[in-house]
């Protein structure tokens, strides 16, 4: 047994084990910390592939940014967790006999393809890094799925304004437009009050 | 390679992507003053998109990853005119609520192009991303009176089941890639012609069932009557009639594209999903009292009706599916539209007994929903009977006519709850006095219960040679 498989192991049994953990925790602050320890050995194993580059997305992306984001709204949201894992025991016989079928589905079919000696080839690299590869194909054959993505994320965005903005009647906003074309005449009067009466506004 | 006509082909698709950029600006720079402008100018691109798809050239381009074919064309000027009725309908209904924005147009085209990239999907990257462009537009809109607490609800519910079917598919197009090393539909039917393997029939069943939550067909329908009840109704009338022709149109180019030679496979979850979507539709119907819950039965039947086409897996089914989703499409649409033209006291009328002695208050309306139903129930020669029509034919004529029989059966129970609301508009004592109707919806309304029943007969000899053009695409026997 050689080094890679001894880390293709821990790593897979890390990954498994706190995703697993992402759904039973009891805190859901753990929770989003087994998740972010689920995406750290994921980009492990991508590191495995030779696929660097995809583990260094899924870290900055996935833990950097998608991961704090969930921390801050688990924080932030006042949950009462408890009430929402009333169900657990209930749906649990159901859940079970799910995730058994699936369990005995899977390895059945990992049992099909083990028994045929078929290998997992990582994709041959011809010494090229991993972003050039990416970079050539991505602009060319991926260049309908890119765009496409890109109408998705829009689409994402839009529904996020459509849904969340409000303008709040009264609100004082800064007009830069009009404060530079402020002259002595519109910025500025004169008044001669009277003595001992002061300006009423 | 690319061909040179490229532009040419992507057209429709084009036209519908720069013209809702180019909306989405003006209206982000004019506010909600330009929303019925916006409104307009949607229409036209839609129209434009549909003539673009007319005449647009035909093939493969982006390496196989978008298919431009006689199917893709005339579901795509079926959907690309249905997405414009939506736009009609629901301007002036949500104006009337004060809750018209310049997005709703804009999100209308957004929806519309990815039902096209669904139409033209010729690889599973691009089914993916034409099924989530879609969905992610009709999630926002179902929330778009987002004060509406029921909408709110309708539209978490729509998302957290749309997104774990979309992680279902996801799945099985994983499993698909990995069998076959490809995600081109053309390349998985080689790999499953020297090889069946049971992994790729798993990837095959998850993907099968990702598709069938997307066109609400039962075991997987459980989102439908919450949303249309939900939901504007105007957005329903969107959601209930041109999705479904494109998800119907996906799953077919999905498995008869992909997986020609797994037919003898997939037809039994097809046709064990159309058993089920008709026996929820035509039972649970019964018991509704909301009368956008009873329409949402309603689409589940029809869909097992559809699916039943499908399963057939032969040129006369595919081009049967086809003419039956277009008059289904109308059909809903009308009925939907005239949920929206009436109103009591300012509230939306959705229960059957607000319909009650609606023919002596409205009976224009009265008499286009009893049309409608009695189109709905499958009654000759009106043009719901046609659509049905060309199903039996076809599975009788694939020799499924155990399917068949169970279909003639369902429709029994679901005869009983259109007849139902026809007794109470007609026999049963006026529930009080309804507002004007809304002059647009009535419009779209009676448009449509003009077209189930004279105009059918003669729009039949036009779609029936059309949608015969469009199921040879497949080149199925």
């Amino acid at each position: 047994m050689d080094l890679l498989a001894i880390a293709f192991y821990l790593l897979a049994l890390v990954a498994c084990v706190s995703a697993f953990m992402v759904v039973i925790a009891r805190n859901p602050v753990h929770s989003v910390l087994f998740l972010i320890l689920t995406f750290f050995s994921s980009a492990g194993l991508f590191v495995l592939l030779g696929a660097e580059f995809l583990a260094m997305l899924l870290v900055v992306v996935y833990v950097g940014a998608v991961a704090v984001l969930f921390l801050f709204v688990v924080m932030m949201l006042d949950v009462d967790f408890g009430s929402l894992r009333q169900g657990f025991v209930r749906y649990l016989p159901a859940g079970g006999v799910v995730a058994l079928v699936l369990v005995v589905e899977m390895s059945l079919v990992a049992a099909a393809i083990a028994g045929k000696n078929a290998t997992l080839r990582a994709p041959s690299t011809n010494g090229v890094s991993n972003v050039e590869q990416i970079g050539r194909v991505l602009y060319t054959d991926y260049f309908y799925f890119f765009q496409a993505a890109g109408m998705v994320l829009l689409v994402a965005m839009i529904g996020a304004i459509v849904l969340t903005l409000r303008h709040k009647p009264g609100v004082k906003r800064q007009d830069i437009a009009a404060q530079t074309a402020r002259t002595e005449a519109s910025g500025l009067r004169l008044t001669k009050p009277a003595t001992g009466q002061g300006i009423s506004e | 390679m690319m061909p040179s006509n490229l532009l040419q082909i992507a057209a429709p698709e084009l036209i519908l992507a720069i013209g809702a950029l180019a909306l989405l600006v003006l209206g982000a720079f004019r506010g909600n003053r330009s929303t019925l402008l916006v409104s307009i100018l949607a229409g036209l691109v839609l129209i434009g998109a549909a003539a673009a798809a007319a005449v647009a050239p035909l093939g493969p381009i982006f390496r196989g990853g978008f298919v431009s074919d006689e199917v893709s064309r005339f579901s795509k000027v079926a959907i690309y005119l249905m997405s414009s009725v939506a736009l009609l309908l629901g301007e002036r209904w949500l104006n009337r609520l004060r809750a018209g924005q310049f997005e709703y147009p804009v999100l209308i085209l957004l929806a519309a192009l990815g039902m096209g990239m669904m139409v033209s999907a010729g690889d599973l990257i691009s089914l993916y991303i034409g099924v989530e462009l879609q969905s992610l537009a009709l999630y926002v809109l179902t929330a778009f009176r987002r004060d509406d607490g029921k909408a709110s609800e309708a539209a978490l519910k729509y998302f957290v089941l749309g997104a774990l079917s979309s992680g279902i598919l996801l799945y099985g197009a994983s499993l698909i890639y990995g069998f076959a090393g490809s995600t081109r539909f053309v390349d998985i039917a080689h790999a499953v012609h020297t090889t069946a393997a049971p992994v790729v029939l798993i990837g095959l069943v998850f993907l099968a069932c990702g598709l069938a939550f997307k066109v609400s067909a039962a075991p997987f329908h459980m989102w439908t009557p919450d949303v249309y009840e939900g939901a504007p109704t105007p957005v329903v009338a969107f959601i209930a009639a041109a999705p479904k022709l494109a998800a119907m149109v996906l799953f077919a180019r999905a498995l008869l594209e992909g997986f020609p030679d797994a037919i003898d496979q997939w037809r039994q979850v097809i046709m064990t999903i159309a058993l089920i979507s008709m026996a929820v539709g035509a039972l649970a119907g019964l018991v509704q009292k909301n009368l956008k819950r009873l329409l949402a039965y309603s689409s589940i039947l029809n869909i097992g009706y559809a699916l039943m086409a499908l399963s057939t897996g032969t040129q006369l089914g595919l081009q049967a599916m086809l003419v039956f989703m277009v008059l289904y499409m109308i059909d809903s649409t009308g009925a939907f539209a005239t949920l929206a033209a009436l109103s009591r006291d300012g509230k939306p009328m959705e229960t059957v007994g607000d319909f009650a002695g609606l023919s002596q208050e409205r009976p224009t309306l009265a008499i286009v929903l009893t049309v409608l139903s009695l189109s709905l129930l499958g009654l000759p020669p009106l043009s719901g009977f046609w659509g049905k029509f060309y199903v039996f034919k076809a599975a009788l004529a694939a020799g499924q006519w155990q399917i068949a029989v169970f279909g003639l059966v369902a429709s029994v129970p679901a005869a009983f709850y259109y007849l139902r609301i026809i007794k109470t508009m007609w026999f049963d004592a006026p529930a009080g006095r309804t507002d004007t109707p809304a002059p647009d919806a009535q419009a779209v309304a009676v448009a449509a219960g003009l077209w189930s029943l004279p105009l059918v007969l003669v729009g039949l000899a036009f779609l029936d040679p059309l949608a015969a053009l469009a199921a040879r695409a497949f080149g199925l026997s």
